[in-house]
C-alpha cells in the first residue's frame, strides 16, 4: 500500500522535496504538504482504493505521514468489512 | 488595606462597562487622528482585563473565549479600534495558554502578562507571503541557546504600543515554507523600523504599521508545538470568534443609532409609522442572525475544545470558517441598512445617528483574512468533508 500512496504523494503531493526522500513516518506537513494539496491527495486516495474517508478522520493526524494515512486506510477498509 | 478581590461574572461586565465609558469618549478621536486608543488600553490595564484569560494558577482568571467575546462586543459598541486591540490581543494570549502550559518559559511569561498586564502583539504577516499566514518567507536562526528572527512584517497591528510580540517564521533556515514556528519576543528584546504606516479607511485606531522586525532572544522562547497545530487548533477559532465579537458590537451600536432615529421620529408624529420603522425591523433580524451566528460558533468551540482532534478537523474548520464569512459580510449589509434608516444624519459626521466610522470599520472585517482565500479554503475542504445533517449538532 505504501508504494501507491508515495504514488500518490507524487501526484497530488506538491512536496517541495522529493517523496523519494520521505520516510515512511515523516510529517508531510513538515515536508511541505500544504492543505489544498492534503484536499488532493484525500480525494486521490479516495479513488484509488474506491473508499470515503468519515469526517471524524479528517484531521491533521490521520494524514501526518505516509504510515498514518495507511492505518486510516486499513481502517476505513476494516471497518467495510465488518459492516 | 487589602481587600479580597472576588472575580464574578458581575464583576467582569462592571469592569468592561467602565473601560467601554472611556472607549466611547475617545472613539472619534481615535478615528479621526488614527490615534492608538491609549486611553482604553490603560483602563484595561487598570481593570486589569488583559489578563483574564490566563488560567488561576498562572495568576489570571480563567475567563473563557465566549466570555471574552462578550467582551470585545461590548468594547466594540464604543470603538472598534480599542475592541479590535482587546481581540487581537487576546486571541494571541489564547494561543499562549492552549499550547504554552508544558513550557518553563512559558508559563512564566503567562504569570508576567497577568502581573504587569502586558499587551501582545502579533507579526504573522510577511511581505512575499500573499496574505497566507500559514507560510513564512523569513526563518528562525538557532545559534546555540539564542535564537534570532528578522522578518519584513508589512502589518504588525499596534506594534508600537505592544509589550510583546508574538510572531510567527520557518522553523529553520532549511524548513518549507509551511514548517513554521511562534515565538514570544519581550519588547526589550527587539527593534521595530516602521516600514509602512497605517492610513485607512476604517479601523483606524489599530496603528496597523508595516515594520522590519529584528529580534534576539532565548531559543526556549518558540512555542514548543509547530505553528500548523497552534493554527488550526486555537488561533483559527479564537480569531474568527472574538473578530466576530467586535463585529457584532459594531453592529449592535448602529443598529442602536438607527432604533433612536425611527423612535425620535415616532414620537413626533404618533399615530403614522414612522419612516424607517420596516427597514429597522429587517435590521433587528439581521443582527439576530448574526449574534445565533457568532453563539453557535462559540459553542461549537467549547464543544470542541477538550478535543485536539475534533479541533483540528475539516468539519471545524469549516464551521469557523462559516462563523467569519457571515458575521463579516452581514455586518456591512446592517450597517448599511442603518445609513438608509437614518439618512443624512446618519451619514454626517457628529449627529447621535453618525454611523459612517461604524461603516468604514465594518468594511475591514471581510478583509481581515480575505473572504475570497476562506471560502478557497472552505471549498477545498468541501471536496472532501461531508455537511453535518443534524439541526443540534
Amino acid at each position: 500500500m505504501n508504494t501507491t500512496l508515495r504514488e500518490l504523494l507524487v501526484k497530488f503531493g506538491k512536496l517541495p522535496v522529493s517523496v523519494d526522500q520521505v520516510a515512511d513516518d515523516a510529517d508531510l506537513y513538515a515536508v511541505g504538504l500544504t492543505s489544498f494539496a492534503s484536499v488532493q491527495l484525500m480525494l486521490g486516495i479516495e479513488e484509488a482504493f474506491d473508499i470515503e474517508f468519515p469526517d471524524n478522520l479528517l484531521n491533521r493526524k490521520s494524514f501526518a505521514s505516509i504510515t498514518a494515512i495507511a492505518k486510516t486506510v486499513d481502517q476505513i477498509k476494516d471497518s467495510r468489512k465488518v459492516a | 488595606m487589602n481587600f479580597p478581590v472576588k472575580i464574578t461574572e458581575e464583576d467582569l461586565a462592571a469592569r468592561v462597562a467602565r473601560v467601554s465609558a472611556i472607549a466611547a469618549k475617545h472613539a472619534d478621536s481615535v478615528d479621526f487622528d488614527g490615534r492608538f486608543p491609549l486611553e482604553a488600553v490603560e483602563a484595561m490595564r487598570a481593570e486589569r482585563l488583559l489578563g483574564i484569560q490566563i488560567p488561576r494558577h498562572f495568576g489570571g482568571e480563567g475567563v473563557t473565549i465566549a466570555q471574552i467575546a462578550e467582551l470585545c462586543s461590548t468594547l466594540g459598541q464604543a470603538c472598534s479600534a480599542a475592541g479590535m486591540v482587546f481581540a487581537m490581543h487576546h486571541i494571541k494570549l489564547c494561543s499562549l495558554v492552549e499550547h504554552g502550559g508544558d513550557s518553563e518559559w512559558h508559563r512564566g511569561f503567562m504569570r508576567r502578562v497577568a502581573g504587569e498586564q502586558l499587551l501582545i502583539g502579533s507579526a504573522t504577516t510577511e511581505g512575499g507571503i500573499g496574505g497566507n499566514l500559514r507560510n513564512s518567507i523569513c526563518a528562525i536562526e538557532i545559534d546555540g541557546n539564542t535564537c534570532r528572527l528578522e522578518k519584513d512584517a508589512t502589518v504588525i497591528s499596534y506594534g508600537s504600543y505592544a509589550d510583546a510580540i508574538m510572531i510567527t517564521s520557518r522553523a529553520h533556515a532549511n524548513a518549507a515554507s509551511s514548517d513554521q514556528v511562534l515565538t514570544v519576543f519581550l519588547k526589550e528584546q527587539y527593534a521595530l523600523e516602521k516600514t509602512h504606516a497605517w492610513n485607512s479607511l476604517g479601523m483606524r485606531g489599530t496603528c496597523s504599521d508595516g515594520f522590519l522586525f529584528k529580534g534576539a532572544a532565548p531559543a526556549e522562547q518558540i512555542l514548543p508545538k509547530p505553528f500548523a497545530e497552534i493554527a488550526a487548533q486555537s488561533m483559527l477559532a479564537s480569531s474568527h470568534l472574538l473578530w466576530s465579537g467586535v463585529w457584532y458590537g459594531i453592529a449592535v451600536d448602529a443598529v442602536g443609532r438607527a432604533q433612536a432615529f425611527v423612535r425620535a421620529a415616532a414620537r413626533k408624529s404618533p399615530g403614522a409609522p414612522p419612516p424607517g420603522a420596516l427597514r429597522l425591523a429587517e435590521v433587528s433580524n439581521r443582527l439576530q442572525m448574526v449574534r445565533s451566528n457568532v453563539v453557535a460558533g462559540l459553542k461549537a468551540y467549547e464543544d470542541a475544545k477538550s478535543d485536539a482532534d475534533k479541533l483540528s478537523s475539516m468539519g471545524f474548520a469549516v464551521t469557523m470558517n462559516n462563523v467569519k464569512i457571515a458575521s463579516s459580510e452581514t455586518i456591512l449589509e446592517i450597517v448599511n441598512h442603518v445609513m438608509l434608516i437614518c439618512g443624512i444624519m446618519g451619514y454626517k459626521n457628529g449627529t447621535p445617528f453618525s454611523v459612517g466610522r461604524h461603516l468604514r470599520d465594518a468594511h475591514s472585517a471581510q478583509l481581515m483574512i480575505s473572504n475570497d482565500r476562506i471560502l478557497g479554503n472552505t471549498s477545498s475542504m468541501l471536496l472532501v468533508h461531508k455537511q453535518d445533517t443534524s439541526l443540534l449538532g
